[in-house]
């Protein structure tokens, strides 16, 4: 286990630094030059070189890869091009309305997903299990950004009960700051909720099936405590391995969500660092976003392999 | 037709077509799809109105018979502008998942047929590449080389040549090791030769399951890009772009928003009844399969 | 008995609250675009301006409401015979936000600064006339100039010319100090950037105690933020298809007022085709302005018939060479030798009168034969290729600075123009003092633009300000960039 765990995070490691590496690579080619960008339209040949020499861009490639790779392992993520501050300020500035966006998101998801797919698998064939799961399909299949614009469309355009997008930021209070996040949240929760829904669904059917419930059944364990104490505990292990994998559709769904409702997360900032060509900002965050899906999914794969010990030699294939 | 039906695993009594038309979630999303792939297909010939000339004097009309379902913010006929996007959205998927086929499964193939350095390099690009945010990715692309339909596809497409790869060289990996096979190998048949005869009809089923699902994320990836601007351009109209040029106007103009959301979801709705459809049909032991399916997008 | 006092009580507590309410002195104002930073002396994005302009910031001189030229840090100017020397008298008690002084040594620093080989001040052309600064006391500054420059006390009171001080000038980016009646006060990245009074002002202090900037980039959020009170004025507002629904909103006025905009569509002379005046003047006979205002703005704009904002005085209105006329088109394009259709790239920077107003330009180019492939780019891509490179054919774009018809006569400028007859017209305009003089040479300039169809003119941008009721002292039009709210007050 210990041989697996250490194979893993050397794979992650150097997945890393290839990840960083094609990043800084793509930056390269990206048209358009950000000291021209940041001086606009009557800029002048001399000052362009004056910014272009300030902010670095004269050195050769590699040189400025080794730098920034150095930068960032020593904690320093540079300076951000348009704004003027540490890339590291902002990014905190900014997770402060995409992580409770995410994590609400993730709960209000969990919230409805589990006893779905519990009560669906217990009426399993019945009414309640059809009508759930085709609600889950149809969730599948509903674009999050729509979704939102539909929310949008009754609690803000119809019914007026909330504003149609914006932050209000932390320092009017809490409750007005999570309150502009609950639609977002929602939004972002629906797709990924049917999935689970679905998953849970299926993983207690299977357990539901296995010979020690039935044997429980036949001591005489009523049915709800059989599928609560036994049943349940017993399949939580897939739907916590799809909620590990949902983080990266979660944080891929910022993105869009940010824009429909104008939260300005960092899903926003990254979109905004492409346009503006803030390119150490993008370089950054980028790096941040995919070290935190290496780091999840190799977080599923031990526990994964935790569960199931005829992965934990052959695992890489997992 | 003597080697194993591997994954069928179940004897198929039933023919398939009888087994077909009693599965109500096959026959809703065939009926679905094919619907959308007709509208697509009829646009190429004839819609209403022309999608690419505008009317101002006739703008923001109202569901009439003159146009069924009204007209835009420049007077064009929403229902024509829907059948082009159809069009659109169907091309998009047949290019992306014809991309993550025609490339993904011939390496995963080779993969499995080459244990060792090959399989590793295609096995850790694959996991390179689904270490990025797909959708992050394709803005970068699209940033890169400009927004456009062509670019959108290739930017939803490359995120599916990892998914048949991997799924590909799951599924032959044990085949090749199958007696028939190894058989067939020491006695000096070329690879390539087992690869197309042997292999491929049994992959088959479980790629054609993937692709119709993989064709569904394609369509909602397209229409989140063209929502952000990044995929299809004007003149040309995609639901996505549809949707983002309607956010403005739901105040006195909410159909225009609901109508290409509405086309997207139950396109994929469709697809998705579809794919399910068929998982059971061509192998009831992949029911409630969905775990691989979230695992490799 | 008890109740009916808790609810007298609470009557006048709700009173009270309205009565404070009608004293409101704070504001908050929406603007679409965030400042990348607050140093307007190092960059040329309008955000910046919009902020600290005349609220942070003073220059010498500024520009009032109506586009005049009026005295900020300096009191009184006197010019030399020959148009050569500008002898500037500053104003006393002025004082930073931070405490330190105002008086000549700073003027002297601050041009000095825009002026240097390695200043990143994005409009250098505004110095460049400059021979020598001189300070002789800490009162008086003279500025001797190259040659004579008309507009020069103007120039001085762009943004790019403001004054800033030595002690803290590194870190005017993220934390600005300047002698204006406002003080930098907080910035919340994307989110709201907030100025408080100055009770230090020199001059008439400003009424509100604090004014925040809240960064709105989408139409459909700011019109919610008006609607339910979060923002109370929204200066410049991005989607015209919502006025009509704060216009019948008795809560809100809407301000009509007008820009330094003219928004064009450019074309690049280095095109064989639009190297052609034949092709060009079809191009102009094809658009359709009103059509463009109505499908595009929602009616919103002014047609324009060169490069040239119709409420200056010196306007000459020439929407009438080019009427709308495809037939005529088709013969020109045919006589360029084009009868059998033209392709051409229409390059569509992000807002939206360029990607709206791009769509309808191309069906109107397609109704008479000439096909145009859209490219939308973002603003990093555009200046890369159409403004810096000039790789473009078409493209739409609003010229907002004030009075810039002189980028007609630069001379690598992105449309690839050259007129000598233009020059030579613009050369006498630059060293003309009399206005009668000027003006005709600024009529003149414009009928040859018109002439050489060098552009497709559109329409000037309107300004269109969605102000809650009550709220006074606010600048209706845009001379310059900049939201002005030293003199706002509420009813």
């Amino acid at each position: 286990m210990l041989g697996y765990a250490v194979r893993r995070l050397a794979a992650l490691a150097a997945t890393l630094a290839v990840a960083a590496l094609v990043i800084f690579l793509v930056m390269e080619i990206l048209p358009g030059d950000p000291a021209e960008v940041m001086l606009g339209l009557n800029a002048q040949p001399d000052t362009l070189a004056a910014l272009r020499a300030q902010m670095g861009l004269d050195r050769p490639a590699p040189e400025r890869f080794l730098t920034w790779v150095a930068a960032f392992l020593s904690g320093d993520l540079g300076i951000s091009y348009t704004y003027d501050v540490p890339v590291s300020d902002l990014i905190a500035e900014r997770m402060v309305v995409t992580l409770p966006l995410a994590l609400m998101a993730i709960l209000i998801s969990t919230a409805i997903a589990l006893p779905c797919g519990v009560l669906a698998a217990r009426y399993r064939g019945r009414f309640a299990d059809s009508f759930i799961m085709g609600v889950a399909q149809l969730g599948v299949a509903v674009p999050n950004f729509w979704f939102a614009i539909l929310l949008i469309l009754l609690f803000a355009v119809t019914l007026g009960w909330t504003g149609a997008g914006g932050f209000p930021g932390f320092e009017d209070g809490i409750l007005p700051a999570l309150g502009a996040l609950l639609l977002p949240s929602i939004a972002l929760a629906l797709p990924q909720a049917a999935i689970l829904a679905r998953v849970t669904r299926s993983a207690v059917v299977e357990v539901l099936g296995e010979d020690y419930i039935r044997t429980a059944r036949a001591k005489g364990l009523s049915g709800g405590a059989v599928l609560w104490r036994h049943a349940v505990r017993n399949a939580l292990a897939a739907p916590l391995t799809i909620m590990g994998l949902q983080f990266s559709f979660l944080l891929a769904g910022t993105v869009i969500i940010e824009n429909v409702f104008y939260l300005p997360g960092l899903g926003r900032l990254i979109f905004q660092a492409i346009a503006q060509r803030d390119l150490i900002v993008v370089k950054d965050v980028v790096v941040l976003l995919v070290a935190l899906v290496i780091t999840v999914n190799f977080i599923v794969d031990l526990l994964y392999a935790w569960t199931d010990p005829r992965l934990r030699k052959a695992g890489s294939d997992v | 037709m003597s080697e194993p039906q591997l994954l069928t695993a179940v004897p198929t009594r039933t023919p398939f077509r009888r087994r077909a038309i009693r599965h109500p979630g096959f026959v809703l999303g065939g009926a679905i799809s094919l619907l959308v792939l007709l509208t697509a297909i009829l646009s190429l010939f004839w819609t209403p109105y022309p999608v690419t000339e505008l009317n101002i004097a006739a703008k923001l009309r109202p569901f009439s018979t003159t146009y069924l379902l009204g007209t835009d913010h420049f007077g064009r006929d929403i229902l024509s502008m829907l059948m082009v996007g159809a069009g659109n959205s169907v091309l998009v998927g047949i290019v992306a998942v014809g991309l993550g086929v025609g490339v993904g499964a011939p390496l995963g193939l080779l993969a499995a047929m080459r244990p060792g350095l090959i399989s590793e390099a295609v096995m850790r690009a694959s996991d390179l590449a689904f270490a990025f945010p797909a959708l992050l990715t394709a803005v970068m692309i699209t940033a890169i080389y400009g927004p456009g339909t062509v670019n959108s596809i290739i930017a939803i497409g490359i995120f599916n040549v990892p998914v048949f790869a991997r799924l590909t060289r799951g599924v032959s990996l044990s085949i090749w090791q199958m007696e028939y096979v190894s058989a067939a190998r020491a006695t000096g048949v070329p690879p390539l030769q087992i690869a197309l005869r042997h292999m491929l009809p049994n992959i088959a089923s479980p790629l054609i399951v993937q692709a119709t699902i993989q064709f569904a994320l394609a369509i909602l990836a397209e229409a989140g890009l063209s929502y952000l601007g990044l995929g299809t351009q004007p003149p040309q109209p995609s639901w996505g772009k549809m949707l983002h040029e309607a956010q403005t106007m739901l105040y006195f103009a909410p159909m225009l928003a609901i109508l290409p959301g509405a086309s997207i979801a139950v396109t994929v709705l469709g697809l998705n009844l579809l794919g399910d459809g068929l998982r059971d049909l061509l192998d009831p032991k992949l029911r409630g399969g969905s775990k691989r399916r979230l695992s490799s997008t | 008995m008890k109740s009916k006092l808790v609810a007298a009580a609470f009557l006048a507590a709700t009173f009270g609250i309205a009565g404070t309410a009608a004293a409101k002195d704070t504001l908050t104002l929406g603007i679409g675009l965030e400042p990348p930073h607050l140093d307007p002396t190092a960059g040329a994005a309008a955000a910046i301006d919009e902020v600290v302009y005349a609220n942070v910031f003073e220059g010498l001189t500024r520009i009032g409401s109506d586009g005049a030229v009026l005295p900020a840090l300096a009191s009184s100017w006197t010019v030399s015979d020959d148009g050569l020397s500008y002898r500037f008298t500053l104003r006393d008690g002025v004082a930073f936000h931070d405490g330190t002084s105002f008086d000549s040594a700073d003027v002297l620093f601050s041009l000095n600064r825009a002026m240097a080989e390695d200043s990143t001040n994005a409009q250098k052309g505004l110095f460049e006339p400059i021979a020598t600064v001189a300070a002789p006391d800490a009162k008086t500054v003279v500025i001797t100039l190259k040659r004579p420059t008309g507009h020069f006390l103007f120039n001085l009171g762009w943004g790019d010319a403001v004054m800033v001080a030595p002690e803290s000038t590194e870190n005017n980016k993220s934390a600005p100090v300047g002698t204006g009646p406002f003080s930098f006060k907080r910035w919340a990245k994307g989110a709201e950037i907030s100025l408080s009074r100055n009770d230090a002002y020199w001059g008439e202090k400003a009424k509100l105690s604090s004014v925040s900037f809240k960064i709105m980039p989408d139409a459909a959020a700011s019109a919610a933020a008006l609607m339910s009170g979060d923002v109370d004025v929204f200066p410049n507002f991005g989607a015209p298809e919502l006025l009509e629904q704060f216009r019948a909103d008795p809560r809100f006025e809407v301000m009509v007022g007008t820009t330094e905009g003219e928004t064009i569509l450019s074309m690049n002379h280095a095109n064989k085709a639009l190297s052609d005046i034949r092709v060009r003047r079809a191009i102009s006979h094809a658009i359709d302005r009103q059509a463009i205002i109505d499908g595009a703005m929602f009616g919103s704009g002014t047609p324009i018939g060169s490069h040239f904002a119709p409420h200056h005085p010196a306007y000459v209105d020439l929407t009438g060479m080019y009427p709308h006329d495809p037939a005529k088109a088709k013969a020109l394009l045919a006589e360029a030798g084009y009868a059998n259709g033209l392709k051409l790239r229409l390059t569509l920077p992000p807002p939206s009168y360029a990607r709206r107003g791009g769509e309808v330009v191309a069906a109107q180019l397609a109704a008479v034969g000439i096909q145009t492939e859209i490219i939308p780019v973002e603003w990093a891509q555009w200046l890369e290729r159409v403004f810096k490179t000039t790789d473009y054919d078409l493209t739409i774009v609003s010229h907002t600075e004030p009075f810039d018809i002189g980028i007609y006569a630069r001379d690598k400028y992105y449309f690839n123009y050259t007129s000598d007859r233009f020059n030579k017209v613009y050369a006498d305009l630059t060293e003309a003092v009399e206005p009668e003089k000027r003006n005709a040479l600024i009529g003149e300039a414009q009928k040859i633009l018109a002439e050489d169809a060098v552009n497709g003119f559109l329409f000037e941008l309107a300004q269109n300000g969605v102000w809650r009721k009550g709220i006074k002292g606010l600048w209706a039009n845009r001379p310059v960039q900049a939201n002005d709210v030293t003199g706002a007050y509420w009813e």
